[in-house]
């Protein structure tokens, strides 16, 4: 198992890399590139998020590492396992959730349960696991007649029941209703606390900040940047936006606004004008004063908390939700 | 955490997916109509059509003239009645008649003698004038050189109801191997569920061999089911021993679960392979002899049909069920049944898409 010594505020620990993968390239027939040269290393105990658009190559990368695609080039580990030489070892130690499985109809939540348990030689106890993702009460019922929501934690209770040290999901909580997506994240929040490692692809920002220890940010089968959510955010310059729209100025002109005090970044966004700003207090006033030095009027001012989505569309000029 | 302290036993994977299987299979209303169902009732309605009925009275009309009456006469004599049924109409209205089918012979009197028009492409219009030129002979005092006898036969076994029971288990074993697997395992793709699970450490012999278990199990139901049929509503007599139909039949639902698997092994959607099922089919609806005997097509036509999996199969269910022949009289046919199985499976597993 390959080990790495990481300082941290004087202190060496040990490190296990759970995931790690090399140069990773997929090249579809017809010469479509998904993935072109992606470097990744997952360290056990974490939570890792891909966070990328749609199409952005996040399914072809998580299905490499799960061993479901065959890369292009490049190497993949597994806790120190390889895919080629490793791969029930590997699959033993994995709980998957892929996109868009649609589980047997007519089978029960827990007949679905008990199948995929006894692919695994020691499974988790199928009644702790509909516990915990709160699939008791269904637990006679035909996975036909679940909800969305419930057939979402059903998908991911079939890739918990394997007692997994690795918890691969893709895009978990697409299309669930905002309850179901807390519910999920609490389950997944769990298992990393009890020392499971998380491997997630999302377009959802939000996801991305309150779940991910670390994510890639992929586009175009590149990852453009990685970190920590607040790292991201960090290196966006200011952690505040500043949203505003007033008379008697042209919105695509910027330049007046990049002088004013704290701000480290402008861009225009429908028509109005947003400013990556470090300190608010700083700029708002000399904001108001430009205005009415120009003789306009305020028509609207919004000031938040910088996001993931703004490092998104400061690297890329598009939102993460953009067909 | 809850650890389970025993390990999965080696078995219990395959249980399970074997028992998910037939689960599926019975939890849907229309499979156990198509599979149990319909052919006992394609059996009832053909059985009941073609059953074999008293020889059918020979319906015949005299042209009205004056010679009429003594056609009527000759033809109304008990000797005769029981065979011939005659009626007289004029001339015009008597070919209308027969033109439209109600009449299967025109008979036209004339000094002396009779003139008979008849359908030589129709059986019944051939059998008509045989049997009526035979009676108006007979009552005219025409005397036989050779005394014969005749003797009825129409004893279970050679009926049509025999011929096709075991027809319609072949193409049931066909339908249900091919659809049960190929169909199956396409569905099972386009939900992205074979992936799902092979993304475990699921054994993949595990599933296949689960897959051809759930068709054995479904295979004796549906040979108890349509010779138990046969047996108690037709009478129908099975003279081969049950092991040498059970062979048969296991060898024909491996058979055409190899193919069924060969046509899943790469389609990604429903439709297509739909549409390979029954192209792969249709053929051997036609040909193999479920139906009627495959001795009606040309000769030179005959090793073709021969070499088809489901002519093999219901060859060896017929020599079997109805004639009671031994397996060692039947090598070739499950020598045929056995190429095509182990070929279409050993090409399958070569291009099998698992994702």
């Amino acid at each position: 198992m390959s080990s790495h010594a990481h300082r941290i505020s004087g202190m060496i620990l040990p490190m296990t890399v759970a995931v790690q993968c090399r140069a990773l390239r997929k090249t579809y027939e017809g010469n479509v590139e998904a993935v072109r040269g992606l470097d990744l290393e997952i360290i056990a105990g974490e939570c890792f998020g891909l966070l990328g658009p749609n199409g952005a190559g996040k399914t072809t990368t998580i299905e490499i590492l799960e061993g479901l695609l065959e890369p292009t080039s490049g190497e993949v580990e597994i806790l120190g396992n390889n895919w080629k030489t490793q791969n029930r070892k590997i699959r033993e130690l994995l709980g998957v959730s892929l996109q868009e499985t649609r589980l047997a109809e007519k089978l029960t939540v827990r007949e679905t349960l008990e199948l995929f348990a006894s692919f695994y030689l020691r499974p988790r106890s199928i009644e702790a696991v509909m516990a915990q993702l709160a699939l008791t009460e269904k637990s006679e019922a035909f996975v036909g007649q679940l909800s969305g929501g419930q057939k979402q934690r059903l998908a991911v209770a079939t890739a918990l029941v394997a007692d997994p040290k690795i918890l691969f999901l893709d895009e978990p909580t697409t299309g669930l209703d905002p309850q179901s997506r807390r519910q999920l994240w609490e389950v997944i929040r769990e298992f990393q606390k009890n020392g499971g490692t998380i491997v997630l692809t999302t377009h959802y920002m939000d996801e991305a900040e309150r779940l991910c220890d670390r994510l890639a940010v992929i586009d175009h089968g590149l990852t453009i940047a990685s970190g920590s959510p607040a790292e991201l955010i960090e290196r966006l310059g200011g952690h505040h936006m500043v949203e505003f729209d007033a008379t008697g100025m042209v919105a695509s002109d910027l330049d007046p606004w990049r002088a004013l005090p704290s701000v480290e970044a402008v861009h225009e966004e429908d028509g109005r004008v947003v400013l990556s700003v470090r300190e608010p207090h700083e700029t708002i006033p000399a904001l108001l004063a430009a205005i009415e030095v120009r003789g306009g009027r305020l028509l609207h001012l919004t000031t938040r908390q910088a996001s993931l989505e703004d490092v998104f569309v400061h690297l890329t000029g598009r939102h993460l939700r953009e067909e | 955490m809850d650890h389970h302290q025993i390990e999965t036993p080696r078995w219990k994977s395959y249980q399970l997916l074997l028992m998910a299987r037939l689960k599926e299979m019975y939890r849907e209303p229309e499979v156990i109509f198509w599979v149990f169902i319909f052919p006992i009732l394609l059996a009832l309605g053909l059985g009941i059509a073609f059953r074999n009925k008293p020889a059918d009275v020979s319906r015949v009309v005299v042209v009205a003239g004056p010679e009429a009456a003594q056609a009527m006469d000759l033809l109304h004599q008990p000797a005769v009645a029981a065979a011939v049924h005659a009626d007289q109409l004029p001339a015009a209205e008597a070919l209308n008649q027969f033109r439209l089918g109600k009449y299967d012979l025109v008979v036209t009197p004339h000094a002396g003698g009779f003139e008979y028009l008849y359908d030589p492409a129709r059986p019944e219009s051939v059998l008509a004038r045989s049997t009526t030129d035979d009676a108006l002979q007979v009552a005219a005092g025409r005397k036989d050189r050779i005394p014969t006898s005749a003797r009825i036969s129409s004893e279970p076994g050679a009926r049509y109801i025999d011929f096709l029971i075991p027809g319609l288990l072949g193409m049931n074993l066909m339908n249900s191997g091919m659809w049960g697997i190929g169909f199956a395992l396409v569905d099972l793709r386009q939900r992205k569920l074979l992936k799902r699970f092979v993304a475990s450490p699921m054994r993949r012999g595990d599933f296949l061999l689960a897959l051809a278990s759930s068709r054995l199990v479904l295979m004796l139901i549906e040979l108890v089911l349509l010779l138990g049929f046969g047996a108690l509503v037709f009478h129908m007599r099975v003279v081969g021993t049950w092991f040498s139909i059970l062979v048969i039949s296991s060898l024909g639902a491996l058979c055409f679960g190899g193919i069924g698997l060969l046509t899943a092994s790469r389609a990604q959607k429903i439709e297509t392979v739909s549409g390979l099922i029954n192209l792969v089919m249709m053929p051997m609806w036609i040909l193999s002899g479920v139906f009627f005997s495959y001795e009606r097509f040309p000769a030179i036509l005959h090793p073709l049909i021969k070499a088809l999996p489901l002519t093999a199969l219901n060859d060896a269910l017929r020599a079997a069920i109805l004639e009671g022949a031994p397996l060692t009289h039947q090598g070739g046919r499950l020598l045929v049944m056995c190429l095509w199985g182990v070929i279409s499976y050993l090409l399958a597993v070569r291009w099998f898409r698992w994702t």
